[in-house]
This record gives structure tokens, C-alpha cells and sequence, in this order.
């Protein structure tokens, strides 16, 4: 055991949905559950504005890291006594788990790409600066903190030890797959956990998968690749996300515009400024940017307002995807119009893409651009996963990526502009020659909770 | 979208050709490193840094025709070959982007001389570039165990690290 931690008297357990209990037995790991910066996190949604369209997804980054800590102890079980894990890692294993997603703000997504931020430099800054969490991990030893740091940055030396927290087989994306499908409902996302783990094996380099588990591997593959079409690509999460955005982009202008706000931007200040610090951004949360959002809905700023009213009463936009002819004969022309319209295409007419999304597919790493998922075959040698399968290898090959053109609907039929409007929804709604944007708007917003 | 994904265009059309998704990964990033004006995020990983979103995009740019991707088998291994179409010129052209060309060209020119193995150590090196020379090296010597690099490629990296920092 390091020097720093006790156990517990007792062992503390915490009831879970997806795992059923969390144990916790070190002092350490007790001790960091209590720190102001881990229980912020009960403030923050794992799923951002997904809420907006499953409504059951309304849980956290506490969750999470809670699942996230539990599979990683689970897998410590499994691995301990086995060639290649060192025991004396555990408990930086277990912190790391733990902590991994404790930099992450409010709507994380938006926030970062507007405001230029990044919830991986908060984490290291929490973990190493003068925080709650960093004393208690200090009692560890001076480099401890460091090391936890190091291991969730993927720059630790010891690359079992980040493979167990960050790779495409991980506690991280084992507990979110089961707790995305828990949460939202969704019937995919399930898989066999308990055979991965009891499959799993320690070598040099990362954590593999006994080939005789490949069939279980297969199913958690299916299961991602099913989640990210299914919930984390969903349009509708991705229209909210994109009003989130073009909010925070329109108070950013507002504020560099010099405008003068009936609700003025506090907690945001020091970020239009670039001169954050660690406690800004700790005293951000999702509760704080409601209420700017429910007090800018009464701003003289007609677009701001509309922006806000549309984030809180689900007034989202609706979409048609397009493909190449559109973007080199169409896209320039459909700004033009909607300016004409009077509707500013800055904050109206916005691409979304795939690539805009935090999520990614399995990746079986053909020209060592990433760590794929090996098998471990019967005799010792390591098989990527897709040369295996079929399956896997079926998955690999098909299309992963859309763009989605988001724009106001209703306005399009409001009184005023009439030709000009005809002309844009000639535009979007053509069908008449391939690889025209189609309009596939009605049928999503009608799947789950997506009706309005 | 449209604004990233035309400078990785810009990009790949200076470059004339990359060969390599590595490769590719690693020329962007260091193209970051030097301030030519890219969006994609980064992380370290086994292989140094690297960016699902530029995967993504380029992806992306592929499905929209923008860009060939032309897969290759090797002695026993695949390999991807990069170029702009006439699709993603024309696109380009029409996005009117303000991009630095004459540096992007010297830069990528320099880079696509190199073996994605030299890349990867270079790009690590860059990863790493806020702490000084000999913490690099140590970090370097730890991450990239398998890699063996010697002193002399480590020289030989932060020669073409300054001689790119003139470049800009």
C-alpha cells in the first residue's frame, strides 16, 4: 500500500443503477469524493443537452466518475497477481479513474469551442493546483498528483496503466455506454461487461482481450457504434447544442459590440477577456448558465432573446443534410438569401458535422495513427480486433459521417419576404436531382421525445 | 464546419500529397505547434499526438469528394494516399480563405520528406516543447521505448524544429 492512504474502518457503499453497488475502501478515494471540485460535478450533465431529447438523460459527470472508478477497481480484481501489473499502481489507477472528467464545465462542448478552452487543461490544473483535491492527493507523496495527472493526459510511462483509463476499451467508455443506455432509455448500449472483465488481460504496452472473450468485445463494439448513431449523433441533441453555441457566440459579439446588457455577463467576464482563473471557472456550472439564459430572454438583443427562448422551450431548429453539389453550388446563395430574408445566416444557417461531436467510432489503427484493440491468441500472440472479426471488421468499413444544415423552420413560413422564402425553401427542400439536401427533418423530431 | 475543414484542404493542397494517415495526423499537428491557423484538437496517445477530429474531417472531406484517400497494400500492412480533387479545389476556391500559403508550403514541403516514424518523434518533441531540452529528451527516452530513438534523431529533430521556426 502507498504511503498516505488507510482503509477504511468500514467499507462504504454507494447504490448504482448500472453496477448495482460502488465500493470504496481507501481513505484516499473517500476523501476525494468529499472535495468541492468532485461534487461540483453533480451540477454538470455527462450528456450536455441530450436531456433536450431523451429526457431521461439528466445525469452526471458525478455518476460517471463514480462507474468510471468502480469498473476500474473491478479490473484491478481481475488483473491483480497477473505478469506486468505492479499492485503498487492501484491507487493511481483508481484516482485517475476517478478524476478523469473533473475539468469538464458546464455544456462542455460549446463552451470550449466558443470561449477556446479546454476541459483537459482544467483537469490537470485542478489536480495540480491549490485545490481541495490536490491536498488530499499530496498526502500520497509531492509526485502523486502529478502522476494522476500524467496517467489521464496518456503521458504517464506506464501504458497498461493509461490503456486502463484511455484507450478504445476502457473503464471511461465502459461505464458511459451502460449509463448513456441506462439513462436515456435506449435498449442498445448493453453489453457483457463481467466477460470483458473477466477476459481482460495485463501486457507491457496495454490491456487486451483473451480471445476466447472476442464475442463479448463484438457486442460492446455493436453497442458503441449503435449509441453514437442512435444518442450522441442525434439531431435533435445536436440542434439544441448548436443554439447553445450560436448563444454564447452572440453574447460574446453583444459584449465586444459594446452592448449594454439588462443582464450583464459576470461570471463570463473573465473568459470574453482570456483571464480566467482556476476559481472562474470552478464557480461555472449549468445551474449558472440557466439563469443567465432565463434572464437573457428579456433582452432588447432581438436575437439573443429568441436564441434563449428557443434553448429553454425546446423551440430547436430543424435540419436537411446535403452533400457536395450543395456546398459548391448552393451554400454561398442560401446566406445571400436568408440575409435578404432579414434572418441573420450567422446564427440561423449553421453546418454541423460529425467531426463536431466528442465521439468517435472503433478504430482498428491500420497505420499506427491509434492503439487499436488486441486479441490475446492462445499462443501469446496479439491479433488486432477487426482481423478477427467479421463483424468488427464489417462496422469499420461503413460510412461514419454526416453534416446536417440546422436553420429556423417556422420563420420561413412567417408573413414577409415571401419570394425570397420560397427561394431558400426551394433550396433546401429540392429533391429533384441526386445529392440535393433532402428533407428527413419530420421523421427524427417525431422519435423519442422529439415531437414538438 | 466549413471554415476548419477548407484550411485542412489549403493544407493538404500545398502539401500536393501525403502519404500515410500518420503522417498526415502528425504534419497537421506540427503545422499547429507552428501557428499555421488549424482547429483540431489534439491529445496525446501511444503513437504521440493525436486528433480524432482531424480523423473525422477527414473523413468527412472524403465522403464529400473533396479529398481522394487511396488505399495501398504493403508488405503486410495498408497505407493511405491523400490528394485534393477538383471538387475540394473548387470548394476551396469559393470558401475564399485567408490562409498563409507560402509558409503552410514551406512547412509541409520540408515535412512530407520525412518517414512518419521521424514525424511521430518530432511531433512528440513539440508535445513537450514548455519544458526544457533535457526533460524533453527523458520524456522522449520513456514514452518512446519501442521507438529506440537515438541522440543523433533527437538532434536531427530539433534541427528541423528551429529551421521550421525561421520558416514562420
Amino acid at each position: 500500500m502507498r504511503e498516505g492512504n488507510r482503509k477504511l474502518q468500514e467499507e462504504k457503499v454507494f447504490k448504482d443503477p448500472v453496477h448495482r453497488y460502488i465500493h470504496i475502501r481507501d481513505e484516499l478515494i473517500w476523501d476525494l469524493i468529499g472535495t468541492r471540485e468532485f461534487q461540483r460535478m453533480r451540477r454538470i450533465r455527462q450528456l450536455g443537452t441530450t436531456f433536450l431529447t431523451f429526457h431521461g438523460a439528466e445525469h452526471t459527470r458525478f455518476n460517471h466518475s463514480m462507474g468510471v472508478y468502480e469498473i476500474m477497481r473491478r479490473i484491478i480484481e481481475v488483473f491483480d497477481g497477473r505478469p506486468h501489473w505492479q499492485q503498487e499502481e492501484r491507487l493511481l489507477c483508481l484516482s485517475a479513474a476517478l478524476l478523469h472528467d473533473i475539468g469538464h464545465g458546464p455544456y462542455s462542448h460549446s463552451f470550449e469551442k466558443v470561449f477556446q478552452t479546454d476541459h483537459e487543461w482544467w483537469t490537470r490544473k485542478i489536480i495540480t493546483g491549490d485545490t481541495e483535491v490536490n491536498q488530499v492527493l499530496r498526502r500520497m507523496g509531492e509526485n502523486f498528483p502529478q502522476d494522476v495527472a500524467d496517467v489521464i493526459e496518456k503521458t504517464y510511462p506506464n501504458k497498461l496503466v493509461v490503456s486502463m483509463i484511455s484507450s478504445q476499451i476502457d473503464a471511461d467508455r465502459m461505464d458511459y455506454l451502460q449509463r448513456d443506455a441506462y439513462y436515456t432509455g435506449v435498449s442498445y448500449g448493453h453489453f457483457d461487461m463481467e466477460r470483458i472483465l473477466r477476459v481482460m488481460r495485463p501486457t507491457e504496452d496495454q490491456a487486451v482481450i483473451k480471445n476466447t472473450g472476442m464475442h463479448a468485445v463484438e457486442d460492446y463494439i455493436m453497442s458503441r457504434y449503435q449509441m453514437y448513431w442512435q444518442v450522441y449523433f442525434h439531431p435533435v441533441t445536436r440542434s439544441a447544442e448548436v443554439i447553445l453555441s450560436k448563444i454564447l457566440q452572440r453574447v460574446k459579439k453583444l459584449r465586444e459590440n459594446g452592448y449594454d446588457f439588462f443582464q450583464q455577463p459576470y461570471h463570463f467576464q473573465r473568459f470574453f477577456e482570456g483571464t480566467q482563473t482556476l476559481e472562474d471557472y470552478l464557480c461555472l456550472d449549468e445551474s449558472v448558465i440557466t439563469y443567465y439564459f432565463q434572464m437573457w430572454q428579456f433582452e432588447d438583443d432581438s436575437i439573443l432573446r429568441d436564441l434563449c427562448q428557443r434553448f429553454l422551450n425546446r423551440r430547436l431548429f430543424k435540419f436537411v443534410e446535403f452533400s457536395q453539389n450543395f456546398l459548391l453550388n448552393k451554400w454561398t446563395k442560401l446566406q445571400e438569401l436568408f440575409r435578404e430574408a432579414g434572418i441573420d445566416p450567422d446564427y440561423y444557417l449553421v453546418i454541423d458535422s460529425s467531426s463536431d461531436l466528442p465521439y468517435d467510432f472503433y478504430r482498428p489503427g491500420e497505420e499506427e495513427e491509434r492503439m487499436p484493440i488486441h486479441l490475446l491468441m492462445p499462443n501469446g500472440r496479439l491479433r488486432e480486433l477487426s482481423r478477427e472479426s467479421d463483424l468488427v471488421e464489417a462496422i469499420s468499413g461503413k460510412k461514419r459521417t454526416d453534416h446536417k444544415l440546422y436553420y429556423p423552420k417556422e420563420w420561413l413560413e412567417t408573413p414577409g419576404y415571401e419570394k425570397t422564402k420560397q427561394e431558400i425553401k426551394d433550396m433546401l427542400f429540392s429533391d429533384n436531382e441526386q445529392g440535393e439536401p433532402k428533407q428527413q427533418a419530420q421523421e427524427w423530431f417525431k422519435y423519442e421525445g422529439g415531437s414538438q | 464546419m466549413l471554415p476548419d475543414h477548407a484550411k485542412l484542404l489549403a493544407l493538404l493542397q500545398d502539401a500536393g500529397e501525403v502519404v500515410g494517415r500518420k503522417k498526415w495526423q502528425k504534419i497537421v499537428y506540427i503545422c499547429k505547434k507552428l501557428e499555421l491557423p488549424l482547429q483540431e484538437k489534439y491529445t496525446f496517445h501511444m503513437y504521440g499526438p493525436y486528433s480524432e477530429e482531424l480523423s473525422m474531417r477527414t473523413e468527412e472531406l472524403c465522403s464529400l469528394g473533396f479529398v481522394s484517400e487511396r488505399k495501398e497494400t504493403k508488405a503486410g500492412y495498408y497505407q493511405y494516399r491523400y490528394q485534393l480533387t477538383e471538387e475540394g479545389n473548387t470548394f476551396l476556391q469559393n470558401m475564399q480563405l485567408d490562409w498563409p500559403r507560402r509558409q503552410a508550403e514551406a512547412i509541409t514541403s520540408r515535412l512530407n520528406e520525412y518517414s512518419s516514424r521521424f514525424l511521430e518523434l518530432v511531433s512528440t518533441m513539440l508535445y513537450f516543447d514548455d519544458l526544457p531540452k533535457d526533460d524533453v529528451k527523458e520524456k522522449v527516452h520513456k514514452l518512446k521505448k519501442s521507438q529506440n530513438y537515438s541522440n543523433a534523431d533527437m538532434e536531427e529533430a530539433w534541427g528541423l524544429i528551429d529551421s521550421l521556426k525561421e520558416t514562420i
